[in-house]
């Protein structure tokens, strides 16, 4: 659907984007991921035919981005990083200016904005001129225009930023519905909104593509090393380190803040053996109260710091 | 087309949702209107040239102030990142954007038909050269918002791109003037690239080609040149 090769981008001497390439099918859902300044949104805005590129090629389809931009930009449903759109319109206008733009036919028109404005909650500032939003309203208004024509692919960069936990939540459930028929691009830097919503993650660190897989093999590779979050109520912290470290698999112990009387824990364990089962007996044997006992894997987002190190 | 033809009606449409137009709009009848009027019943003749010959003037201050925001305000919101991320090309928006902004200056002249009007009530007024001044006041309005619009494709400053706009349109408008102190074939050469020059010959109802030659390449280069500075961006 979607192949990049070779791609470059420099802003003067500054190497934004540095020879990358990654092809994306139909129907996935990929997250770019990144640092801040690892050239994600560069990428995105080349894919857009916002920017040029310094040197290589993306062609959607069988466009490329030099000769068919026009093509291209119909194909593609794009909200840039903070929505900036045109703050003196009516959220109505707007999207009746975007949907004039793309050719939508007049017919269909009203039908189209009314199914977006309730898919993205916008009901209640349809007549609300845009300067008038908060930051989350803008934002899902940025996503309703980037969905309006129904694109058959949508590049969304940071698409949750600004919103609040229920948005997100239905935001990611949005992205996964669209990205069953449609393809989906989307930067972020938060992992887990990778790891819920992405069927394949690129890893991008200055420039270069440091990861590419699968969300699901990036995991596996990385080594499943994991956390154990621990809550001992009746117990003395000395004691606890003390009869933890017989367990050889407990690479670092941290210490969270104690409340009344409780120890609380986070174990890292290294990947392997699963120590639960060990774990509990010793704390059946000391006959600790145990409040809180849970396993956490933080695999990408160990990968992901290990790839994107400073240094 | 459908471009053009959008973003023409959006950029036209806002000049409206704002307080600039109305106050560009009275600003420009009240100065006209007021430097016209003063002097008309002492001149005594039934005439619009007074009218006219003051235009480029005052347009070369006005329709800066039109087009300032054209660009300057997309870029500095990053709203053109959208528009540009829409099926449309370069060239669609300069002409949409320039087109509004003709037409806005269109509309302002509108309500100074009046003037001819309540003038062929007081005497007979020949209408071949007001014809001609209206025609020669939109050719003059084309090239002045040509100008502004290259001007305000160069800074995010809506401030600085009408101090840059109303520069140029005041160079093009006085440089005929300015230059008394040189040879006279010399100044025949500086009077041809001067705006007033060609405007003052149609608004004698004198339709030369050369004159609509001149307005029609102001507008061509500066439309190139915003074409290229918005391409640049890229």
């Amino acid at each position: 659907m979607i192949k990049v090769e070779d791609l470059t981008k420099y802003y003067g001497s500054l190497c934004a984007v540095d020879h990358i390439s990654f092809e994306i099918r139909k129907g996935e859902i990929l997250g770019l991921l990144g640092p801040n300044g690892a050239g994600k949104s560069t990428t995105l805005r080349i894919l857009t035919c916002f920017f040029q590129p310094t040197s290589g090629n993306v062609s959607v389809k069988d466009y490329n981005i030099y000769d068919h931009p026009l093509e291209i930009k119909g194909l593609i449903g794009y909200l840039p990083e903070t929505a900036p759109l045109y703050h003196e319109m009516l959220v109505y206008d707007y999207l009746r200016f975007v949907a004039d733009i793309r050719g939508f036919p007049k017919e269909k028109q009203l039908p189209r904005i009314k199914e977006i404005s309730s898919l993205c909650g916008l009901q209640d500032v349809m007549h609300r001129s845009v300067n008038e939003l908060s930051r989350g309203y803008k934002q899902r208004v940025g996503i309703g225009h980037a969905m309006l024509s129904d694109p058959e692919i949508l590049i969304l960069d940071e698409p949750t930023a600004g919103l609040d936990p229920n948005q997100i939540v239905e935001i990611r459930n949005i992205i996964k519905e669209i990205g069953k028929a449609k393809t989906v691009i989307l930067s972020t830097h938060i992992l887990s909104e990778a790891e819920a919503t992405c069927d394949r993650v690129v890893i991008i660190n200055k420039g270069k593509i440091v990861a590419d897989g699968p969300t699901e093999s990036l995991k596996e590779e990385s080594g499943s090393s994991y956390d154990i979050h621990l809550s001992l109520q009746g117990a003395e912290y000395t004691d606890v380190e003390q009869v933890l470290s017989a367990l050889s698999s407990i690479r670092k112990i941290s210490r969270g803040e104690d409340t009344d009387h409780t120890v609380n824990l986070v174990l890292s364990c290294s990947a392997g053996e699963d120590i639960r089962s060990d774990l509990y007996q010793i704390i059946k044997q000391k006959d600790w109260s145990l409040l809180e006992f849970h396993r956490e894997s933080r695999t990408l987002e160990n990968l992901f710091r290990e790839l994107t190190k400073e240094g | 087309m459908r471009g053009v033809r959008q973003v023409f009606k959006r950029d036209f449409k806002v000049y409206f949702l704002s307080p600039i137009a109305y106050i560009v709009i009275s600003i420009f009848l009240i100065l006209s209107g007021w430097f016209f009027f003063s002097t008309f019943f002492l001149f005594n003749q039934a005439e619009t040239r007074p009218f006219f010959s003051l235009l480029p003037i005052l347009f070369a201050f006005i329709v800066p102030a039109v087009t300032m925001r054209l660009f300057s305000e997309e870029l500095n919101t990053g709203s053109y990142e959208l528009l540009l991320t829409l099926p449309v090309s370069v060239r669609d928006v300069v002409i949409g954007k320039f087109a509004a902004a003709v037409a806005f200056v269109g509309l302002m002249l509108v309500p100074t038909l009046s003037y001819g009007i309540f003038i062929s009530f007081y005497g007979d007024l020949d209408w071949g050269p007001v014809i001609g001044g209206y025609a020669g006041a939109v050719l003059l309005g084309a090239a002045f918002a040509s100008v502004g619009l290259f001007a305000s494709s160069l800074t995010r400053n809506q401030i600085v791109a009408f101090i840059i706009g109303m520069s140029v349109c005041f160079f093009l408008t006085l440089i005929d003037k300015i230059l008394f102190f040189l040879p006279e074939s010399v100044v025949g050469v500086f009077q041809f690239l001067g705006a007033d020059f060609h405007f003052q010959n149609i608004s004698r109802g004198i339709l030369d080609s050369r004159d609509i030659v001149y307005f029609l390449s102001v507008c061509f280069v500066a439309l190139y040149g915003t074409y290229l500075v918005i391409q640049e961006k890229k």
